[in-house]
């Protein structure tokens, strides 16, 4: 029996540009230059209520973002050692993006973990091809 | 906001049945299920598979079970958006029954969830959304899913892992009173506390059981519904929206959006009644802090008095507004799609003929998301 792998994503054309960044660990997502909201996941257009303009470019995020909220799986992906972090950051310069958080050696415990905490952004190379962003504490 | 109070009370549901039992049947495939419910919840009626006229479904597909029950179908209605699908399969039929599409619509689930029967195969790929921004990071279905929101709650709002427990307490304590409840025996906040830990802050006793079963219902329009065996149950009020697949995406994560903005307000407007007038509710619960969600984003509390609100054990049997008195997807049975037992449940309250029966219905509210509160829908139902 064969143990299962971490799913790894597969770059589509509009998302191409954010994981070329990862690779250089860069975080380039894109921004509004009508509405002046920075979003995510890419895509060819601004996702926001009432603007969705097509006048977006892409740019190099700082990395920084808070803890909007996660779980703690127990029992989770079979790939997965637990107890591990699913987190929702949300962006600095706007957006939402799930990542697993790098606790630098401290338990997977709420009371480690303040919702609304400033975050910053590391870098995984997960293999030849794909880097994954993983967050901690700030 | 849409006015559709000209369609209120014009389509009742006349037939509605389950799979003869729910829990475990490896025996039967997935379009068993449907075919066992749809003949169950014709029989209730007195009509036959060759009255039906209209088919909707969702989790097959529509065409795959028109062929194994024969029929040809004039209407359909294949909307598959999760454990909703089936309210809003019967809010589509509602306008599809009033426009003339269809005079007899048959609304069927089967699911064989626990057995995995004869089911579809297939996953996100991996240049999709989901495939990109969430999959690598370990998301292993709907508990480490559905659960992300609830930590933003908790701190916005101080909702306790406590009344997060006491969601599931009231619930068994429904499910005890219903003997067709996979789980009947009395717990407590303790032992939800204590029970094995699935992803923080969600125990096991806060998740939802995986079960087979199904469910069917017949629709008719309100002039030939008067000359069936059981009390018709009409459809007052509904509304429908969707929103987001991942859930990392969902707008904000101490609200359900689609339900304060769309399908509450619209439901209600079209029923024209108030919060007041609604005597029983089910309210999906594939994890307990969905139906704190939905008490707060439906009005029927302010944002964050859900927790306290059913610590109260308001809910319970004995309490102020009964909710999922059927048990729930926490206790009674959940297939995956539990939408349909929503409805069947408030439809046996209407009708008087519940297990759990709670005195002087006369209106019903039917909750559910799809996804990961991805889609939504309300119903309002009536027997007067």
């Amino acid at each position: 029996m064969t143990t299962p792998q971490r799913p790894l994503p597969e770059a589509s054309p509009e998302t191409q540009e954010y994981w070329d960044g990862m690779k250089r660990h860069e975080l380039r997502i894109q921004k509004c230059n009508d509405c002046g909201k920075g979003y995510f996941y890419p895509r060819p257009f601004c996702p926001a209520e009432g603007c969705h303009s097509q006048n977006v470019e892409w740019f190099t995020a700082s990395g920084k973002g808070t803890l909007l909220s996660y779980v703690i799986p127990h029992r989770g992906h079979p790939a997965f050692e637990t107890p591990y972090v699913i987190a929702v950051i949300e962006l600095a310069e706007g957006g939402k993006m799930m990542t697993n958080l790098d606790l630098g050696g401290a338990e997977a415990t709420p009371d480690n973990l303040p919702v609304n905490a400033p975050m910053e952004i590391g870098y995984e190379d997960v293999s030849e091809e794909i880097t994954l962003p993983i967050w901690h504490l700030a | 906001m849409p006015d559709t109070r000209n369609l209120s009370h014009k389509v009742a549901i006349v037939g509605a049945a389950e799979t003869d039992t729910v829990g475990k049947l490896p025996t039967h495939s997935t379009l068993q299920l449907h075919a066992e419910s749809a003949f169950n919840a014709l029989a209730d009626c007195g009509l036959t598979i060759d009255d039906v006229d209209g088919l909707a479904t969702a989790g097959v597909s529509p065409a795959a079970l028109a062929e194994y029950l024969g029929i040809i179908p004039r209407y359909v209605d294949g909307t598959s958006v999760g454990g909703c699908s089936f309210l809003i399969h019967v809010s589509h039929a509602v306008a599809a029954i009033a426009a003339g599409y269809a005079d007899v619509i048959l609304v069927t689930h089967g699911e064989s969830g626990r057995s995995r029967v004869g089911v579809g195969g297939g996953s996100a790929g991996r240049a999709t959304p989901g495939g990109q921004f969430e999959a690598p990071f370990g998301v292993a279905g709907p508990p480490t899913m559905f659960s992300v929101p609830v930590a933003q709650h908790m701190k916005k709002y101080g909702t306790t892992e406590e009344q997060l427990a006491a969601v599931s307490v009231a619930t068994r304590q429904w499910a005890e009173k219903n003997t067709r409840a996979m789980m009947r025996d009395p717990i407590t906040i303790n032992d939800v506390l204590e029970s094995r830990m699935i992803a923080w802050p969600l125990h096991l006793l806060n998740c939802c059981l995986v079960t087979d079963g199904g469910g069917a219902l017949v629709l008719v329009s309100e002039e030939r519904a008067k000359d069936f065996p059981k009390k018709p149950v009409y459809v007052l009020g509904r509304g429908e929206a969707i929103a987001h697949t991942n859930i990392s995406q969902m707008l904000d994560f101490t609200e359900w959006t689609s339900a304060s903005r769309h399908t509450g307000p619209e439901a209600f407007k079209m029923a024209g009644l108030d919060h007041s007038a609604i005597d029983h509710a089910e309210f999906y619960d594939a994890f307990s802090h969905l139906p704190i969600y939905a008490l707060e984003s439906l009005g029927f509390v302010k944002p964050g008095e859900g927790g306290p609100w059913f610590a109260e054990m308001n809910s319970a049997p004995g309490g102020k507004f009964p909710i999922n008195t059927n048990g729930g997807g926490l206790s009674y049975t959940h297939t995956g799609m539990y939408g349909m037992f929503a409805i069947q449940e408030s439809v046996r309250q209407l009708r008087g003929e519940a297990e759990a029966q709670v005195d002087g219905v006369e209106t019903s509210l039917v909750h559910a998301p799809g996804g990961m509160f991805s889609a939504t829908s309300t119903l309002i139902l009536g027997n007067q």
